[in-house]
């Protein structure tokens, strides 16, 4: 990937801001998320919280499932491969999608490398929980940052502790004198260029936005308040009573989280919200993969 | 001076930057009540046209903004905001404003793989960059519309009266020229 489709692939995050990708595993629901306000779909076969359910290993969707997602909707489609996974990442290339998400929420294919995403053309996401991780997925070549967060559980609490990590050592960083960087940069195992950026500008060089547990409005709200740029939002959706409504609901949050007499409007009559699980009652802590 | 960014969805945050630099003062419309505060000029930012088409009506801010624009306000549109400002959208029955005399195809490029930069000329003005970022096309323009830049003989920038639309983003690269244009020869222009 040369400098000026780098630059086109962060751009491209810039305009998905202030929105919410919702995760949909058909067409159908595809359009639904589409007719509710999504910026954009991620194609996957099965919502990260059924992927806990059924255990096992979970790899990348079948390409001709995404290709029908894609064929459903005009706005821009993404889709997971697993961290590490070179060829499922060339395959998600070769059918055009338009991001692709190095995904813990897969099974890792790699438990050391993570995917070179300088040495392709389409743009990757890739999870984070801190700035080492964030900085260290940008070096790779990752055009756009989201917390980890604990997807499929409609928990937000990692999300939340993610985001508040990653602006508190921001916040850090930017008040550093000048020589203090190298060993920042030592201690956080980053490149110093980058944490040089993130010095001078107080924020990531790429969009970033929350993902992993959110489910509720006040949820897609709360991240937005934290200082994310935009929500993903996976099994809370299509996970809940009323899907239509609860996607409608949360892309209105996070144009106006600041308005709470809106919140509460929007908060009412959802249908019932995903059941959830708690940290201590998960088997697998997907956002341990691939740090 | 007071510019106004539809604040819905996608990147006004960047459109905010540029006319901050440029010496002036800025405000947000996310709802309806936003649009009583008063302003000199409307931006309209890159983003997903589907997402901002729907907040606009869902806020009830589409007829209100509509009535603004077709009594002069002037208006800066990028990209998803060229849709937005569209008489008629093909392959889509949708019209949003439909305060400008132009006919749009959305995504007339194809997905993030065919996004591509160049620099090109702007009313005249040589060697602008233009990202375009699964850019939209304009395909027709009503008889008072004038073209102010082309593509490879696609339609890319194009004003009418006090709307200036293109379907690229002056917004995303350092060159301020576009938005200098904007306020010089439409904002501080009297009718």
């Amino acid at each position: 990937m040369d400098n000026v489709q780098y630059k086109l692939n962060c751009d491209l995050a810039r305009m998905l801001k202030g929105g919410v990708i919702m995760d949909v595993t058909t067409p159908e629901q595809a359009k639904i998320a589409e007719a509710a306000g999504a910026c954009a779909v991620m194609a996957l076969e099965r919502i990260p919280a059924d992927i806990r359910a059924a255990g096992g290993v979970s790899r990348m969707s079948d390409p001709g499932m995404i290709k029908g997602i894609q064929q459903a909707v005009s706005i821009p489609v993404m889709a997971k491969c697993r961290i590490g996974h070179i060829a499922e990442a060339r395959i998600l290339e070769a059918i055009e999608i338009d991001y692709i998400d190095e995904s813990e929420v897969l099974s890792p294919a790699d438990d050391i490398y993570h995917v070179d995403k300088r040495a392709f053309k389409v743009p990757f996401v890739c999870g984070a929980r801190d700035l080492g991780e964030a900085l260290r997925r940008i070096s790779e070549g990752a055009a756009m940052i989201r917390t980890k967060g604990e997807p499929g559980t409609g928990d937000v609490v990692q999300a939340v502790r993610h985001m508040r990590k990653m602006n508190q050592e921001i916040r850090r960083v930017a008040n550093m004198a000048e020589d203090e960087l190298y060993e920042a940069a030592k201690q956080l195992q980053v490149p110093f260029e980058l944490l040089q950026y993130v010095h001078k500008n107080g924020k990531l060089p790429v969009v970033n936005f929350a993902a992993g547990g959110v489910a509720t409005p006040a949820d897609a709200a709360l991240m937005m308040l934290l200082g994310a740029e935009g929500v993903f939002v996976g099994s809370g959706i299509f996970k809940s009573g009323d899907p239509a409504k609860r996607a409608a609901a949360i892309v209105k949050a996070v144009t106006n989280y600041q308005d709470y007499k809106m919140l509460a409007e929007l908060s009412c009559d959802l249908g019932e919200a995903m059941v959830g699980i708690n940290p201590e009652e998960i088997k697998v802590i997907m956002e341990e993969r691939g740090i | 001076m007071q510019i106004a960014l539809l604040a819905l969805q996608g990147d006004f945050a960047e459109h905010e930057a540029v006319f901050r630099k440029l010496g002036c003062a800025t405000l947000q419309l996310r709802q309806k009540q936003d649009l009583l505060q008063k302003f000199d000029a409307l931006i309209l930012p890159g983003g997903e046209s589907t997402v901002q088409g729907r907040l606009l009506r869902e806020l009830d801010m589409l007829s209100a903004l509509r009535q603004r624009i077709r009594d002069g306000l002037p208006v800066l549109a990028t990209c998803a905001g060229s849709i937005l400002l569209a008489q008629q959208l093909l392959d889509d029955p949708t019209v949003h404003l439909g305060t400008m005399g132009i006919s749009v195809r959305r995504n007339a490029y194809g997905r993030q793989l065919s996004s591509f930069a160049i620099r090109g000329t702007f009313g005249g003005m040589k060697d602008v960059p233009m990202s375009f970022i699964r850019a939209p096309q304009i395909e027709f323009c009503v008889p008072d519309v004038e073209v102010l830049a082309e593509y490879n003989g696609r339609i890319t920038a194009v004003r009418q009266g006090r709307q200036l639309a293109m379907t690229f983003h002056p917004e995303l690269d350092e060159d301020r020229r576009i938005a200098e244009y904007f306020l010089t020869n439409i904002v501080q222009k009297d009718r």
